[in-house]
């Protein structure tokens, strides 16, 4: 069998195949170096278990996606989520305690020792002792489907295009968000201002060879999950370092100095969540998260250094915003903020603007003690939505409904269907393992019995 | 290479980038104790770097490790600013050089260590005696007359604790280690650090020298036993001044006396050590650095002298081998001595002094951002 891609469903999918006993081929198109797709970036999975129920982990779902979620699959994959720790660790995975600043996942997420690599780096040893054979910088280009089943693929490699067949085929290449033309089309020339957080490899190419075939699509085609980035962060691959998480502490402005939306609303992760969209809608893509002295350590600095300066004009012009417009943005926030709540950013503390639009419902701090700060942002895409359906085995379903016999789908090429909107961390990694080890299985099965 | 202020620099750099990801936190004390620094002076880095074992475990599991852009390599860069570190703190700051050439260094001090030994037998009854059988109690002092060995490695000792001292007053100053309360108990739970090499551990699934495709515990393990096989050596030293001096016994002690089964599982985890981890090197990725490389060596070839040497010794005192084998035994030890401030064995004073700076740390700062 084939499997197509290299971060965590791949090898979910190939370590799964070769331990029921499959010969498996596993085709990444990056080197060494760059293999393991987004999954590189991560650090945990959510999982069920004794102290995390599945009707909690289904609720947490469709709370942030909403229900028109593919009920069955979700509740497959979080059912099946329980026995992933145990099959991880058979697999060389380890852990390590939550970590500082993200201790409300202790209890549903479970993270890797040394993150996303390290363990893709177990699976991929693993994976070596056990028999799959690895290709890399060998990319699947067109998958060779006649009459609904799948006979070979076509692989572009250093040495040329050579063709490979193979009894079942398992797609994990992800999808498309590092794919600008496509964003493009999607976004238009919006799409130019994002930068992609992960794997610059992310192409889509074998979304759209699926739906070309027939494949049914699934998930918003412009939705995508972004968070507030850094806009000095590289175009591509800039992982978790880039994130900023300065948002609720002070005011967002865009290119014109003025605010747009409400930095206090909402709790995390909803609101790191949300800022990526907002910021996509902004001229240019372009905001900045301005703040003052007095919550310089509340959160986790960013890879670059803030734009800092004594006065507000001085901070504008390293900004490149008008510095008139940037003054009465924060005069008017700081003469509508109500300082008769006191401040407290451990919780919700309803210290809000009063007759201010966009307000800011919480943490509402007047920015007046220098020196003042301020990060550029912008949308930072983690993921696309788009996907093409599959039933419980894995299978892609055709548009009528009806699975291809041989071809299978796991990871974010599939994710769609069980996240349609928003997100829930570590829940991407519970999809590709989970699906991955089904796909795997289900191509063992399907090999052994043709 | 860079200097110290470049290498900090480049420090800062790279631990932004940690600690905005902050996903190695599992592997050792380097990454809690840079969360817990908003910015790092000199101090700092001279402290993390000791931390650093160099399991190399962060480095593969980094996302944002060369080719990437951000081009992070922790353990290579903490590698440099320990090399720096010794020379920095070396005393009589000169001396520091001796550390640019640490095979000649231990090569010399070995050779004046086994010019004075033989010197010393010249004094006590001429070289005439050195390649004669010498049997019977006493037969080591026939050749060099115990007082003079005494006071020769007595002073020796002196000097070296001395210097090491004065080595490590600076480093605990730069890292800003006074006026602190004693705090035994971090003391104790940094000796457990250091017996259990805890830091090398790769967090529990082991050190990525010599085969980053196959992480082992080989280099722990060999590091241990060539530590003990020092502390058994010291121990042989120490049974063989209770059986003089206390049970009026002169040497040579029978084979199943307590100094020669010290010594001789001493110097067997001495030699096993030391060769392992030569070998160990000799497969390991040029990553390391070649100075790094020329320190080690240098200072396992010497252990495998002392060891073999002490080994040889101990087969062939009733032969006439017995005085030549004495006198490099003693020129080894002497360069251990000498080399000690000046050479790989200082990196054990800095590394304990940083995991009780640890400790301390750990104890009195809860990380923010919790």
């Amino acid at each position: 069998m084939l499997v197509v891609g290299g971060g965590n469903a791949a090898l979910c999918a190939a370590l799964a195949a070769r331990d029921a006993g499959a010969r498996v081929l596993l085709l990444e198109k990056t080197s060494v170096e760059w293999r393991g797709g987004n999954s590189k970036y991560t650090r945990n999975v959510r999982v069920a278990g004794p102290e995390y129920p599945e009707e909690e982990f289904l609720r947490d779902l469709i709370e942030v996606t909403g229900p028109e979620v593919d009920l069955e699959l979700a509740r497959l994959t979080i059912e099946r989520s329980r026995e992933l720790p145990r099959w991880m660790e058979a697999h060389g995975a380890r852990w390590q305690p939550a970590m500082r600043g993200t201790l409300q996942l202790s209890r549903t997420n479970r993270f890797f020792l040394g993150g996303g690599k390290a363990l893709l780096n177990a699976y991929y040893r693993q994976a070596e002792g056990a028999g799959v054979e690895i290709g890399y910088q060998a990319e699947v280009c067109a998958l060779r489907v006649e009459h609904g089943v799948f006979q070979g693929a076509s692989v572009r490699t250093p040495e040329g295009t050579v063709e490979v067949r193979a009894g079942a085929v398992v797609v994990a290449s992800g999808g498309l968000e590092a794919n600008r033309e496509w964003l493009r089309r999607l976004h238009g020339e919006a799409a130019d201002g994002y930068l992609i957080r992960g794997s610059g490899a992310n192409d889509g190419r074998l979304l759209a060879q699926l739906l070309e075939l027939g494949a049914q699509p699934r998930g918003n085609p412009q939705g995508f999950h972004a968070v507030a980035c850094d806009a000095r962060s590289p175009r591509a691959e800039g992982g978790i370092v880039t994130r900023v998480d300065a948002v609720p502490f002070g005011i967002v402005v865009n290119r014109q100095g003025r605010r747009f939306a409400d930095e206090g609303a909402d709790l995390w992760p909803k609101r790191y969540a949300s800022w990526g969209g907002l910021i996509a809608r902004q001229p240019d893509q372009l905001a900045f998260s301005v703040f003052d002295r007095q919550v310089v350590g509340r959160f986790i600095p960013p890879l670059y250094p803030p734009y800092r300066a004594e006065r507000l004009e001085g901070l504008a012009d390293q900004m490149g915003v008008d510095a008139a417009a940037l003054l009465e943005t924060v005069a008017s926030f700081n003469r509508a903020v109500d300082g008769n709540v006191p401040y407290d950013p451990s919780r919700l503390d309803r210290r809000a603007t009063r007759g201010l639009d966009p307000p800011k419902s919480n943490w509402a701090l007047a920015i007046e003690e220098p020196p003042f700060f301020a990060y550029p942002l912008r949308p930072g895409i983690t993921f696309t939505y788009l996907a093409v359906g599959v039933d419980e085995r894995a299978r892609v379903l055709g548009k009528d409904g009806r699975p291809f016999a041989n071809v299978l789908a796991a990871g974010e090429v599939m994710a769609g269907n069980v996240l349609r909107d928003g997100y829930l961390g570590g829940f991407g990694m519970t999809i590709g393992s989970v699906f991955g080890r089904i796909a795997g299985e289900e191509a063992a099965a399907g090999g052994r019995a043709a | 290479m860079a200097g110290l202020l470049e290498l900090i620099e480049e420090a800062e750099r790279q631990l932004t980038i940690c600690n905005a990801c902050r996903y190695c936190e599992g592997y050792c004390a380097v990454f809690p104790a840079a969360e817990r620094r908003p910015a790092f002076t000199l101090g700092d880095v001279v402290q993390l770097a000791n931390l650093c074992h160099d399991c190399r475990a962060c480095y593969q599991a980094c996302m944002f490790a060369p080719p990437h852009e951000f081009a992070v390599d922790v353990p290579a860069l903490m590698g440099q600013v320990r090399l720096a570190a010794y020379r920095r703190y070396a005393w009589p700051g000169g001396l520091g050089v001796l550390l640019d050439r640490p095979g000649i260094t231990a090569a010399l001090a070995g050779l004046a260590g086994t010019l004075l030994a033989l010197g010393a037998v010249a004094w006590t009854r001429g070289l005439g005696g050195l390649v004669r059988p010498h049997p019977g109690p006493g037969a080591f002092y026939q050749l060099i007359a115990y007082e003079l060995l005494l006071a020769g490695f007595l002073a020796l000792a002196a000097l070296a604790v001395l210097v090491l001292a004065v080595g490590g007053w600076r480093f605990w100053r730069e890292l800003g280690g006074l006026p602190r309360p004693l705090r035994l108990r971090a003391w104790a739970r940094a000796l457990v650090d250091v017996l259990q090499l805890r830091y090398l551990s790769g967090g529990g699934g082991g050190c990525y020298h010599p085969d980053p495709l196959h992480p082992s515990s080989a280099r722990r393990i060999l590091h241990q036993l060539l530590l003990g096989g020092f502390a058994l050596a010291f121990a042989a030293t120490l049974a063989a001044a209770v059986e003089q001096d206390l049970l009026g016994r002169l040497p040579p002690y029978p084979l199943l006396s307590a100094p020669v089964l010290l010594g001789t599982a001493g110097g067997v985890a001495m030699v096993s050590g030391a060769g392992g981890l030569l070998q160990l090197g000799r497969q390991a990725s040029p990553a390391a650095g070649a100075r790094a490389r020329a320190l080690d060596i240098a200072f396992l070839w010497l252990s495998l002298v002392v060891g073999l040497s002490g080994l040889a010794l101990l087969g062939l005192r009733a032969t006439p081998l017995m005085g030549p084998l004495l006198v490099l035994h003693l020129g080894a030890v002497v360069s251990v001595f000498v080399t000690a401030p000046y050479g790989k064995l200082v990196h054990g004073l800095y590394r304990t002094l940083a995991l009780v700076r640890e400790r301390m740390d750990a104890w009195e700062v809860q990380v923010p951002g919790g």
